[in-house]
């Protein structure tokens, strides 16, 4: 589609592929999506924080009617991480008979627009169903 | 600051204008409200809108409408709050006026939505979301109330059906307005069989994709003429919320709409149970629901319980969305913010015809844009 959505998404990379947030530095609030003013205390101090990727749904919906470049029915869910954190996402490798909320989730990397044959492809964040309880790492 | 008046109001009808652009929309609107106060002429024009720019191909509305309706070279802009630019708009020209930079403004909402196909309208009202950590990621915005009226079944334990007497109460109002685009009741059994668009919101839980127009002429006291119908805007008050949702600390609080609303009561004098009428931003049950309870019609997740009892219907302790609400009436998106305005208007003046409030003296009025990340309150007293 449009060759400029390169650095718009480049930007996004730490993100997108690494679900890297913020860190405020005076308050130690983590904040995702990323920000350089703590939304808590308002500090202008943060560093990178990585998220551990697992998490349980918050609250989830099924898209019937998707907005271009998108193709559904998909599902879609906020995820509250087990830092306490919530995160906006689609849902993947499940039907939606089978979700529901509480359902522990983890995330993976995945393929979340194709904008045609010239078309930059955009990966990034997706949530599954737990397949296997690791332990704590 | 001074006190502002409402000396005019206009609409064009709700719907699918296959005949009229913007401009023409915008235009209708404008001149039935200069009618309306006996005006030539005004000193200043806020347009809200929210896509023109996304699938009309047109920005620059403050010049396009002035033009259009005859008003150059009067100062005109856009206003641009998502859906809430309507009332964002009244917002500006009742500040221009309160700071005494103009005595005379007209705000005009337009949304011209049948221009474009239906995956282009839903990128575009996509745009009043997060774009990089909502709208990249899939989120529609019927998907980001759904998962808002989810998570709201799942803490109040109600079900959808629950959410079927704002539906049914829009319905009926609009079906004595001849300016709304649904004049058909529906019945709770018709809410319950309507087909899902983003489960568990269905088509009957969710405003038209539409055209319309609507605006009002507000003044200083010094420009108050005795053959005006005036109606005072007691408080207009404004506040943000997380542009996403994942960002709030209780999804299940529109903090925006709840500030705004606090500040609008604290400015006017009046508080919840002084209104005899609430038009509130019903483009979803469940954001009706939850702008319900931020303007402390009811508790936080008893808004659907109050509901059951007939509350909100005509007759009830608050009258809502009294000509039929965005659900009903419809929703061009950008002007519904007025169209609010125009209606609550017309029950303070007694002109509601069939839909009149008896007695109507204290109206709310409430424009919400991006699931409650921006919000604007009006009151309006008699």
């Amino acid at each position: 589609m449009d060759a400029m959505d390169l650095p718009r998404y480049h930007r996004l990379t730490a993100p997108y592929y690494r679900l890297e947030g913020r860190r405020c530095k005076r308050c130690e609030v983590l904040h995702f999506p990323p920000r350089e003013t703590c939304g808590s205390c308002g500090g202008r101090e943060t560093e990178p924080y990585r998220f551990c990727g697992r998490g349980a749904v918050y609250s989830f919906a099924e898209v019937g009617q998707a907005p271009r470049v998108f193709s559904g029915p998909y599902l879609v869910a906020l995820v509250e991480l087990e830092e306490g954190v919530r995160v906006t996402a689609q849902l993947t490798d499940v039907d939606a008979d089978e979700v529901e909320i509480g359902m522990p989730v983890e995330m993976v990397t995945r393929r979340l627009q194709e904008k045609g044959p010239q078309g930059y492809l955009v990966y990034g964040y997706k949530f599954r169903p737990v397949m296997s309880r690791s332990g704590a790492s | 600051m001074r006190d502002v008046f409402v000396i005019g109001a206009g609409q064009t009808p709700v719907g699918e204008h296959w005949d009229r652009g913007l401009r023409e929309l915008g235009a209708a609107a404008i001149r039935a409200a200069l009618d309306d106060a006996g005006l030539e002429t005004v000193d200043a024009l806020f347009a809200g809108n929210m896509l023109g720019g996304a699938i009309n191909g047109q920005e620059n509305l403050g010049a396009l409408l002035a033009d259009a309706a005859g008003l150059l070279p009067a100062e005109a802009w856009k206003v641009e709050a998502a859906c809430a630019s309507g009332g964002a708009a009244v917002r500006a020209a009742a500040l221009a006026v309160a700071a005494g930079v103009h005595d005379v403004a007209v705000a005009v909402g337009v949304e011209k939505m049948t221009d474009a196909v239906a995956e282009q309208v839903t990128v575009g009202l996509a745009a009043a979301s997060d774009g990089d950590f909502e709208a990249s990621h899939g989120l529609s915005f019927v998907a980001l109330s759904a998962l808002l009226m989810r998570r709201y079944m799942h803490e109040t334990g109600a079900c959808r059906e629950d959410f079927a007497p704002f539906a049914v109460n829009a319905h009926r109002n609009a079906a004595s307005n001849p300016n709304a685009m649904f004049r058909e009741p529906i019945s709770g059994e018709d809410f319950a069989r309507s087909p899902q668009v983003a489960a568990p919101i269905g088509v009957l839980d969710a405003a038209p994709v539409c055209d319309g127009a609507a605006a009002v002429v507000v003044c200083s006291r010094d420009a108050l003429r005795p053959a005006h119908r005036a109606v005072r805007i007691a408080a207009a008050a404004a506040a943000t919320d997380t542009i996403g949702l994942a960002g709030r600390a209780d999804l299940l609080t529109l903090g925006a709409a709840r500030r705004s609303a606090e500040k609008a009561f604290a400015a006017s004098g009046f508080a919840p149970q002084d209104c005899d009428l609430f038009e509130a931003h019903d483009a979803f049950t469940i954001i009706t629901a939850l702008s319900l309870e931020a303007c402390g019609f009811a508790p936080r997740g008893e808004a659907l319980q109050r509901a059951a009892h007939g509350c909100f219907a005509r007759g009830g302790c608050i009258p809502l969305s009294t000509c039929g609400g965005l659900k009903a009436r419809g929703h061009p998106v950008g002007a519904s913010g007025v169209y609010q305005i125009v209606e609550a208007a017309a029950q303070l003046r007694g002109e509601a015809g069939a839909n009149q409030v008896a007695g109507a003296r204290v109206a709310l009025t409430q424009s919400i844009g991006g699931h409650g990340s921006i919000a604007v309150t009006h009151v309006l007293e008699a």
